[in-house]
């Protein structure tokens, strides 16, 4: 067992985030290193076998992802972690994990990309990678930290989504967060929550294991303990085998979509800074809802009135949320470190009779508190 | 406490982003201060940009990179020539005397240190020179009481390491000794 700490500590994004996925049942850990991410490895390979767990360090990011589904369908509670470059490569086994129902934790720091790009730089470029890099309908759940302290609750909340609703799910991160290091309590983290997979209450044997309540979650019974059943990702059937049926493949596909939509209350959480009285709000995620907190604060002490909203939950997206928080601005401005991935999205939301403006950067370096605050006062300048 | 900016920049290597993670262990858990330690840094191992940023307050901080620095440190031109415009007013420069030999002027107070030589030379190994550093970082701003820095540098090293390291810290002291300028503007905590 890992010694017993002291309950307040300096901790490092990256490392908040190993500490959390164990403290939430994680004991398997499939990866490849690369930066920003490798302290997550890092920490893993060091604390797993503590637990009794087990560290893998696969040839690539194609192997990391397939090892993790293999230990969850052995029951363990599993993750990897990765970057951009990374995350391209584990598109294929996301959807795999999607269609098989294999609960998952994937965490993406997000670098400068694309391709190889800037590999040691932030950037939040992979947003819509989360929801639409693989393919096929499919749900999709990502969550995104703004401090070290959030990474490790989100971790322990991706697993407890995972595992709740058989899915994979993304934690997005960014350079910054990842590499940041500020106090965690540790002790009041403790206390969180942590979730586990249903198991099927029947005797080992044949088992129809997609067959699902009204939850639309089936039960999953871990191999090696006698169920019987068969995976793969061709479209199957409640027991697992492959069908062409199109009344079959259409009930799977409108379920796996349905599991996590009658969740979503739950799954999505946002914050809310002076939106109450807002004349221009922000929309911002990760360190850059960090840096509009600043630039909020500085536009109040100048009579701007201005609001922040920050997405916690990427996907599903907020967009309803959104939309009530800024009923009564006039302006939104989305800030995010890429050319505008989320901006689609939250004029989709806020409709067309709101003015939708952006701050964006995608060149490796974090968006400036004075940058947000510009873009706010933006339109105020216009009318001077 | 207000908002207290510092950041240490050189080449990778140099060890500045442990140096950092040190400060802030002290400032933070010894100290009890708010902090937030950043860091950016190339590609590569060696050589190459690396600065790493400590946003230390006795409120919670909403931003955790450096724009208005109360101390810059530079063990290279290329850092100082880069970062010397965003100090503050009554802010303070550390540079290494070797390294370091255009120095800007303006209305902040410049300290050129022997911190790489003293490393190199008078402790016989480069590779403490960051720990050289904390000591006339900690010398010259009052930040922090010495045996925070010295509870936090046993906190972070390897196990083995921890005489060479301690010495490296107490050279840095002893290098600034008798330079401590006034510093008014520096707050005590």
């Amino acid at each position: 067992m890992e010694k017993m700490t002291k309950p307040v500590q300096l901790l490092q994004g990256n490392a908040a985030c190993a500490r959390a996925a164990i403290a939430a049942g994680c004991r398997f850990y499939g990866g490849y290193p690369i930066s920003p991410s490798s302290e997550i490895a890092e920490t893993m390979a060091k604390l797993l076998p503590r637990v009794g767990g087990k560290f893998i360090q696969m040839e690539d990011e194609i192997a990391s992802l397939a090892a993790v589904i293999g230990a969850s369908l052995a029951g363990m509670k599993a993750m990897t972690a990765t970057s951009g470059p990374g995350f391209s490569l584990m598109q294929e086994h996301i959807g795999f994990a999607c269609y098989t129902e294999v609960p998952c934790v994937v965490v993406d720091v997000m670098r400068g990309g694309p391709s190889t790009g800037l590999p040691t730089s932030p950037s939040q470029a992979d947003v819509m990678q989360a929801r639409w890099g693989t393919h096929g309908d499919h749900p999709a759940i990502a969550l995104c930290a703004s401090s070290p302290g959030e990474v490790y609750e989100l971790t322990v909340r991706a697993f407890n989504l995972a595992e709740r609703l058989r899915t994979p799910v993304i934690l997005l991160l960014d350079e910054v967060v990842a590499h940041m290091y500020e106090k965690v309590d540790l002790g009041r983290l403790a206390g969180l929550p942590v979730e586990d997979r249903r198991k099927p209450k029947g005797a080992p044997g044949k088992l129809e294991a997609y067959a699902a309540g009204e939850d639309g979650v089936p039960a999953m019974a871990p191999f090696g303990e006698g169920y019987r059943y068969h995976v793969t990702g061709l479209a199957h059937d409640s027991r697992g085998y492959p069908t062409q049926d199109p009344a079959v493949v259409e009930t799977t596909q409108r379920r796996l979509q349905r599991k996590v939509d009658r969740c979503r209350k739950e799954i999505v959480s946002y914050e809310l800074l002076q939106c109450e009285d807002a004349e221009v709000i922000v929309f911002a995620y990760g360190i850059v809802a960090a840096a509009a907190r600043q630039a909020v604060r500085q536009a109040r002490q100048r009579g701007i009135r201005a609001g922040l909203f920050r997405a916690i939950t990427l996907w599903p997206f907020p967009g309803e949320e959104l939309a009530a928080a800024v009923k009564q601005a006039k302006r939104i401005v989305v800030a995010e470190m890429n050319l505008g991935q989320m901006t689609g999205e939250v004029e989709r939301a806020v409709g067309k009779k709101k003015t939708v403006k952006t701050c964006l950067k995608a060149n490796g370096e974090a968006i400036t508190p004075d940058e947000i605050f510009s873009a706010l006062q933006a339109e105020d300048a216009c009318h001077a | 406490m207000d908002r207290y900016e510092i950041r240490l920049s050189g080449e990778g290597g140099q060890g500045l982003v442990l140096a950092g993670a040190i400060l802030a262990e002290a400032l933070g858990i010894q100290c009890g201060k708010h902090v937030a330690y950043t860091q950016s840094y190339g590609p590569e191992s060696r050589g190459g940009g690396c600065r790493s940023d400590l946003v230390v307050s006795d409120q919670p901080i909403d931003y955790p990179i450096c724009s208005q620095l109360d101390l810059l440190l530079c063990l290279t031109q290329k850092a100082c020539d880069k970062y010397w415009v965003h100090l503050k007013e009554g802010g303070l420069l550390i540079v290494d005397s070797t390294r370091v030999t255009r120095l800007p002027s303006g209305s902040f107070e410049v300290c050129s240190v022997p911190i790489l030589r003293t490393a190199s030379v008078k402790l016989g190994r480069e590779v403490v020179a960051n720990m050289v550093c904390l000591g006339v970082i900690a010398n010259l701003s009052g930040l922090i009481p010495r045996e925070a820095l010295q509870k936090a540098l046993l906190e972070r090293i390897p196990k083995g390491t921890e005489q060479i390291n301690q010495r490296a810290l107490e050279a840095g002291y002893g290098l600034t000794g008798a330079l401590t300028p006034a510093m008014a503007h520096a707050p005590l905590p």
